[in-house]
């Protein structure tokens, strides 16, 4: 019977060597498109290939690649965390508040603010197993009230040293220099630490997701919640756990985000959720999974990157930038869904 | 009565009829006439052709040899409106196509007329509404004739489907499984529906398993197997005569299994009185290691609740359980799993299968997912263990695919259940639960499913929940019938050669059916 079988794969082989190779082409069209963006982006500015233009490309994203890497995991269990952006935007003020108001040290206020990230993200898995509010209707509830919630403390201002708190007297708290450095530190002289850390973490990510039973058990219960109980799976706290993962990573984003710009900004970070959802979308697309993916949402995050660090060196004016997001995603999209569809 | 020909001609004739599919011979020089006001009851086993023959008398099949002659006429029926035009009208089991949603009840009884164009180029609703009424108590209809069809039950549908057959003054219809989805009032109104059009010197095909149905309603009974009529009957009845004819080879096969029966072995499962919900008669029910058990009855009685109360995601009513000696109260199925307690559930897309984009959505995957903790300790995945196990499974079933890689949507039904059943059988096995493991796959995949189960008993028990007494007897040592949510009765086809089952069989499908409807609806 295999032979049969072998036979039958052989002979079909050579007319589907057309297809083969589009399905190549589709595996790869997201690296390709980026060799050939650098190579444009070099030719036309020099510059971009600088070392010093590339960790900056990265530096930009490490974030938005971050809280990618966290939506991944809530799409693999067949979720959507709407509210990665303000635990980020939440994250980075708190942890503003803790060090200019409750003049916490460094290591604390990370702890506190990682901590409060998953407890965000504890509270969204809860809502949705124990409630059963659909993940994108509770997700969307917690971006609006951590949104709310971020501007209270402060009564709506930006957090800085000297801050005048609402009984009149000055904060007397100031950002730890070792925290900045979080932000700030480059490793070797060249690599911002985020962007190592953000790497290492999407590495790690990428093993559990790819490698492991546990990220086997994530993605069979965004499959088949049914087969996966019926497989043993404890359906519940996996799909909790990967809001609590979500919230932790984007927590972690809000901290670099404070460390870099040294204050905690109420508009810093409004565009990261946009950013984040749009780069594990085109993730999708990345190797030709069709499916949420570590790499893809990585992928798709420098992507956004790249094409943006290009354009801006081209003095394409910065009101553009959305656009051309918009742009990659709908291309990407396309890919995943449109072309060669159900030839596979 | 006037026209002599046609009065004395059968509504339906097929003589010798043939179809062959493929390697099957579906359909084997059939002969069958209907007469006129001849309700003739058609009853088989999975696959033997019932559906084939009607789909020939429909026009929605042609025989490869054989002639078909409707009111004395030979006709070849091209297509279902060819059919349609000759008097011949199906009602089919599915109950979507009966009629058109979105148009009320009244349209739909005049469609036929409307959509043939003769009912002019102007349609009044009050002509519509006329029309309608005189249809609709022609068969003694009297649901609301303004509501949407579309939200009509199914035996609304099916009622009005009937009216329009009878609207067209049909000479000839046909029943598929009418009352399957119906509770037993509407069974009877449909049953009295059925009476007033065999007094209108309508002939009618009703094909059921349903042997209170057909007590109730036939004047003959003619029984396929393998694609030949091997049984006719008419008043009074031999159920248990037409029920041997029905699975009678089947039984052979079940007496020739006695010599390698293992009635000695310890006893795996053993359960004292319990009972599933309450109100129900609690059973006691033992199963040895190497026993296979089938259990068998009509949807609602039992079988699949029996099976999820021992795979730990229902609770019982009251009774005890024991597995291998000890107290068994399993929480979850993670808990089952890792006793060696596994259950394939019914309906394998939805119980047991991941999207082909999954990462372990593939032959390798689906296998390895319920064993994922013993076979991956550490965690980590290791796909040279998972593809290992698979080409054993693949071998050692004859799973028809390239390779462990390929996904589920890939492969044929029987091959997808082979998988479903690999996958419990790649790891030690105490208790295995198949619920319906012989749904929607052919006569083939069957025998290949039930060998494997057999062979590979070794030490474990086997239950196995299936509707289809034929299965039941194909695939078990010992068959248990449920009814109201309790065994009633145990049949050892070691020791007897069935045929006490089958005559428990034929009394019980003749019982009163009214509590059995209840539950299942």
């Amino acid at each position: 019977m295999t032979n049969e079988v072998r036979t039958q794969a052989a002979s079909s082989r050579v007319p589907f060597a057309v297809d083969a190779f589009g399905r190549a082409l589709r595996r790869y069209a997201i690296f390709i498109i980026l060799a050939a963006l650098v190579v444009f982006f070099h030719q036309a500015e020099p510059a971009f290939l600088h070392v010093n233009n590339l960790f900056s490309v990265l530096q930009s994203v490490a974030v938005v690649a971050l809280l990618a890497v966290g939506v991944t995991v809530t799409l693999a269990v067949d979720g959507f965390d709407l509210s990665v952006g303000s635990i980020a935007a939440f994250s980075l003020m708190l942890s503003s508040y803790a060090m200019v108001v409750l003049q916490l040290g460094a290591p604390a206020t990370v702890a506190f603010a990682l901590m409060t990230g998953a407890a965000i993200g504890l509270v969204n898995g809860l809502l949705i197993v124990g409630l059963r509010i659909p993940d994108l209707l509770a997700t969307l509830g917690m971006m609006f009230l951590l949104a709310g919630l971020q501007l209270i403390p402060s009564a709506g201002r930006s957090i800085t040293t000297g801050l005048i708190l609402s009984d009149g007297s000055v904060a007397r708290g100031a950002f730890d220099p070792v925290f900045l450095a979080i932000g700030r530190y480059q490793l070797f002289g060249v690599a911002p630490l985020p962007v190592v850390v953000v790497a290492v973490i999407a590495v790690v990510f990428w093993f559990l997701m790819e490698r492991t039973r546990w990220g086997r058990v994530f993605y069979a219960v965004g499959g088949n919640e049914t087969a996966a109980y019926l497989a043993g799976a404890p359906v519940k706290a996996y799909r909790v756990a990967a809001y609590v993962i979500s919230g932790v990573l984007a927590a972690l984003g809000g901290v670099f985000v404070a460390a870099r710009v040294g204050r905690g900004d109420v508009f810093a970070g409004s565009s990261l959720l946009l950013d984040s959802v749009a780069a594990s979308l085109i993730g999708f697309a990345v190797l030709d999974q069709r499916r949420a993916n570590v790499i893809g949402a990585v992928t798709g995050a420098i992507f956004v990157g790249v094409v943006l660090n290009g354009l801006t060196m081209l003095n394409v004016p910065y009101y553009t930038q959305d656009f051309v997001k918009g742009a990659v995603l709908v291309g990407a999209l396309a890919l995943t869904f449109g072309i060669g569809r159900g030839r596979r | 009565m006037l026209d002599l020909s046609s009065a004395v001609a059968p509504a339906l004739s097929l003589i010798s009829v043939s179809k062959r599919f493929g390697a099957t011979q579906a359909l084997e020089d059939v002969d069958l006439a209907i007469g006129r006001g001849e309700v003739v009851a058609l009853m088989g086993a999975n696959g033997a052709g019932k559906s084939t023959l009607a789909k020939i008398a429909a026009g929605v099949s042609r025989p490869d040899s054989g002639r078909i002659i409707v009111s004395g006429r030979e006709l070849r029926l091209a297509s279902p409106q060819a059919a349609r035009t000759a008097g011949i009208v199906v009602v089919h089991q599915s109950t979507e196509q009966l009629g058109v949603p979105g148009l009320t009840v009244a349209e739909n009884l005049v469609l036929d007329a409307l959509c043939g164009g003769g009912a002019g180029a102007l349609v009044s609703q009050r002509r519509i509404a006329r029309q309608a009424r005189r249809i609709a108590a022609s068969i003694g209809f009297d649901g609301p004739l303004d509501q949407d069809f579309g939200v009509l039950g199914p035996a609304h549908r099916q009622l009005v489907a009937i009216a329009r057959a009878v609207a067209a003054e049909a000479p000839m219809l046909i029943l598929d499984e009418p009352t399957a989805s119906l509770s037993a009032p509407e069974a009877d109104r449909l049953f009295a529906v059925v009476d007033r059009l065999r007094a209108r010197g309508v002939g009618v095909l009703y094909i059921s398993h349903r042997l209170g149905d057909i007590r109730r309603i036939a004047d003959r009974i003619v029984v396929l197997r393998n694609g030949r009529l091997v049984a006719g009957q008419a008043k009074r009845f031999d159920f248990t005569a037409a029920v041997r004819a029905m699975i009678g080879r089947n039984l052979n096969d079940a007496a020739a299994r006695v010599a390698d029966a293992g009635l000695a072995s310890e006893i795996v499962l053993r359960m004292a009185g319990v009972r599933l919900i309450p109100g129900a008669a609690g059973f006691d029910l033992a199963v040895r290691a190497g026993e296979v058990v089938a259990m068998t009855g009509a949807l609602g009685s039992g079988k699949s609740r029996l099976l999820r109360a021992l795979f730990g995601i229902e609770s019982l009513e009251g009774g005890s359980i024991e597995l291998d000696g000890a107290p068994w109260r399993p929480i979850s199925p993670a808990d089952s799993i890792a006793r060696g307690v596994f259950m394939a559930a019914e309906d394998r897309w939805r119980s047991s299968f991941l999207p082909a984009a999954t990462p372990g959505g593939d032959i390798a995957g689906t296998i390895a997912l319920p064993h994922r903790r013993s076979w991956f300790p550490s965690g980590l995945l290791r796909e040279g263990r998972e593809r290992d196990t698979a080409d054993t499974i693949i071998r050692s079933l004859g799973v028809r695919c390239r390779g462990p890689q390929d996904t589920l949507d890939l492969l044929s039904g029987g091959n997808q259940q082979k998988v479903v059943i690999g996958r419990w059988q790649s790891a030690p096995c105490r208790l295995l639960l198949l619920d319906e493991p012989f749904q929607g796959i052919d006569v083939g995949a069957r025998r290949d499913i039930v060998d494997a189960i057999r062979a590979d008993r070794r030490d474990g028990a086997t239950l196995i929940a299936t509707s289809d007494v034929e299965e039941a007897i194909e695939a078990a040592d010992v068959v248990a019938v449920m009814h109201g949510h309790s065994i009633v009765g145990l049949h050892d086809l070691r020791t007897n050669s069935g045929e006490s089952l089958i005559a428990a069989i034929a009394a019980l499908e003749t019982m009163e059916p009214d509590k059995e409807r209840e539950t299942a609806a």
